[in-house]
């Protein structure tokens, strides 16, 4: 059983259809990358995979069952375009809050584990309004693996990170990758997408145009599947 | 129960949050204030009369200030795409929409309680004579209002012009709630108890709140994820 | 097809309302309220017939919620719209009553309150529908606020007549009698006024499902 399939996914806007008949798999251990122009769909599909929406057509199914369903809900991460954590609370507090959500057995000690992996436990008590850009987005980072999600999906995350932020992730979805979680990530920084996805999916005006293996041609030319399978 | 725990954990980072900022309650309260400033240009303070529409004066200025407290229930959890994390998050629609409420809830009742000894300075009314009574009515018609405003202000959560939505559309459902509140409150100051007619408008209020929090714990999930 | 059948129908409402109100004029008129009092040939029944709209609502907003098909969501704001206008159209019939009876163009009688309050719950559906631009969370959101709408009405009627007995009004039924023999128009002008509905039901819903198709190509063209 995949860990994340999409079965003839269909997803409409009143009568448009933004996602046609989309069929996807990743396996446990695979990092899935989502490709495509802006307006192609892609931010659509991964909330619909997360569960944001529900298809008009088709299934999704996260470990055998929809996404909405309450045990699915605990094995899978989000990072959308927003950070999701509260300027009003302090790091710590934003941590433990959703270490509570996830039903954690010690939300304190998992909080501050994770503050200390991205580099934010001398500022666990600063409110999140005063932090800096960077430290933002690395909370950001550790409120979507604190609860330890099998499944991860992320929309463009290394959009508008700074070099340590990029470095922060990158080293966690490796370490993710090697310990069998599922990654699917939309990108439009095909480089660093490259070097961590196993297998890469295009999406064409919501059509999925290529879905294969990572191949070498790929990794040394990112423009190639854009130029074979892509419309220009 | 994993449920209550859920429950509780919302309403208290609401709470919290709110209460970090204090700005929709700061912004109640001084609303509260300036209504009751303007109605006493608009209606003499000394009056008799006076005394006896208070019931109704009060509902309007609670109903008003309330809705700056409940605008403010879903529109924060939206910088920083906080809905997702909560949507995304595994617990029912009905936990995240019940810890909202009460929180609320909370929030306008404070604003309530400060403001009932300031309006009845100002108008020389004895709110106190049937306080048990007064409490009673003022948390069914205050669950009343948090929970019609807590749902819609999930309805209006990413539209335009949401502050002026937000009112407009819950007001109107709020008339027989308001009717009743404002005709419990009139005879409690007046010293009366709530008996005979008045009883019905006690059981309608209490029906309106079992309805339609029934109702929002049903539809919540449905407005969550369209 | 359907047009003309649309077409035909409401050349029957218009033929029955003007035959109707031609018969009703020669009426002897009411002892006590005058020529005034047969405006309530008109006045209850578009007021039923509003009523009508708002149950019809109901059952497409819930029908849209649980099949998702978007062709219930057309019928649930065409209903409505077609109903605020009879509402409307109850709330002037009133106001121009109380003018001739007491000489005040608003009495705050129980129904014509209630109405009045009803009017503003669906014209706020109307406003809801306006600012959200995405279809499917327009239809959804418009949906659970019309069920909160119709679940609302029978409180609001009956709240309503409880505070005008303890707060008393002026009441449009007090002073008239009607006798049974004029049963007859009002239930011709009743038909009437449900097939008025009707057809303006159905030229709206066509002009939703048109404007829906609109939306979607425009949505295409911009993506490609």
């Amino acid at each position: 059983m995949a860990a994340v399939a999409v079965d003839g996914l269909w997803r409409f806007y009143g009568d448009y259809a933004a996602l046609r008949d989309i069929r996807l798999e990743a396996g446990e251990g695979a990092c899935l990358a989502l490709i495509g122009r802006n307006g192609a769909g892609k931010t659509t599909l991964l909330r619909t995979i997360a569960g944001f929406a529900r298809p008009g057509k088709g299934e999704v199914r996260i470990f055998g069952k929809p996404p909405r369903d309450a045990q699915t809900r605990f094995r899978m991460g989000f990072i959308g375009h927003g950070i999701s954590v509260y300027d009003e609370l302090s790091a710590l507090e934003n941590l433990m809050l959703y270490g509570k959500l996830y039903d954690l057995p010690d939300p304190k000690r998992s909080a501050m584990e994770w503050l200390e992996r991205t580099g934010l436990e001398r500022v666990k008590d600063g409110l999140v309004r005063e932090f800096s850009r960077g430290m933002r987005q690395r909370l950001a980072v550790a409120r979507a693996f604190l609860h330890n999600p099998s499944v991860l999906l992320l929309d463009e995350p290394f959009t508008a990170l700074d070099d340590k932020a990029i470095a922060v992730l990158q080293s966690l979805l490796r370490d993710g990758l090697a310990s069998g979680k599922t990654i699917i990530m939309s990108t439009h920084q095909l480089r660093e997408a490259l070097e961590l996805a196993s297998h890469v999916a295009l999406l064409v005006r919501g059509k999925v145009a290529f879905h294969g293996p990572r191949t070498p041609e790929m990794v040394n030319d990112p423009g190639w599947v854009y130029a074979r399978y892509g419309e220009g | 129960m994993r449920l209550v725990r859920q429950v509780l954990t919302i309403a208290a980072k609401d709470l919290r949050a709110e209460l970090r900022t204090k700005e929709a309650i700061n912004a109640s309260l001084a609303f509260a204030l300036v209504i009751l400033l303007m109605f006493s240009f608009a209606f003499d303070p000394e009056a008799d009369t006076t005394r006896e529409i208070s019931g109704g004066l009060l509902w309007i200025v609670f109903a008003f200030a309330g809705t700056l407290i409940l605008n403010r229930s879903f529109a924060r959890e939206i910088p920083n795409d906080c809905l997702d994390a909560l949507i995304s998050a595994p617990i029912p629609g009905a936990a995240l929409f019940l810890g909202k409420a009460i929180a609320n809830f909370l929030m306008v009742l404070a604003v309530e309680l400060v403001s009932l000894p300031i309006f009845g300075i100002f108008y020389n009314v004895h709110w106190a004579q049937q306080p048990a009574q007064l409490f009673g009515v003022l948390v069914l018609a205050t669950w009343g209002l948090t929970v019609i405003g807590t749902i819609f202000s999930a309805l209006t959560v990413n539209i335009r012009l949401r502050e002026v939505m937000l009112p407009m559309l819950t007001y109107p459902i709020l008339v027989p709630a308001l009717m009743g509140a404002m005709r419990l409150t009139a005879v409690l100051v007046l010293g009366k108890p709530i008996a005979g007619d008045d009883l019905s408008w006690l059981k309608m209020l209490i029906g309106f709140d079992v309805m339609y929090t029934a109702a929002s714990l049903v539809l919540i999930e449905t407005v969550l994820v369209s | 097809m359907r047009d003309k059948i649309v077409y035909v129908l409401g050349c029957i409402a218009l033929a029955i309302l003007a035959w109707n109100t031609y018969t009703i004029a020669f009426l002897p008129e009411e002892t006590r309220q005058g020529v005034v009092f047969k405006i309530i040939f008109y006045h209850v029944p578009v007021a039923l017939t509003a009523m009508c709209c708002s149950m019809v609502a109901l059952v497409a907003s819930v029908l849209f919620l649980i099949t998702k098909r978007f062709i219930f969501d057309a019928l649930a704001v065409a209903v409505t719209e077609v109903g605020l206008a009879f509402l409307a159209a109850n709330l002037v019939t009133g106001s121009i009553w109380g003018r001739q009876i007491w000489g005040i163009w608003w009495t705050w009688d129980a129904r014509l309150t209630s109405a009045l309050v009803c009017w503003l719950l669906y014209a706020g559906y109307l406003m809801l529908r306006k600012a959200i631009e995405e279809p499917t969370q327009r239809a959804t959101f418009a949906a659970v606020f019309s069920i909160f709408a119709f679940m609302d009405v029978p409180i609001v009627i009956f709240s309503i007549k409880w505070w005008r007995t303890q707060h008393p009004a002026p009441v449009f039924w007090s002073g008239g009698s009607f006798p049974p023999d004029w049963t007859r128009h009002f239930l011709w002008n009743m038909l009437a006024m449900v097939l008025l509905g009707v057809v303006m039901t159905t030229v709206r819903f066509g002009q939703e499902q048109v404007q829906r198709e609109i939306d979607s190509l425009r949505r295409e063209a911009h993506a490609l």
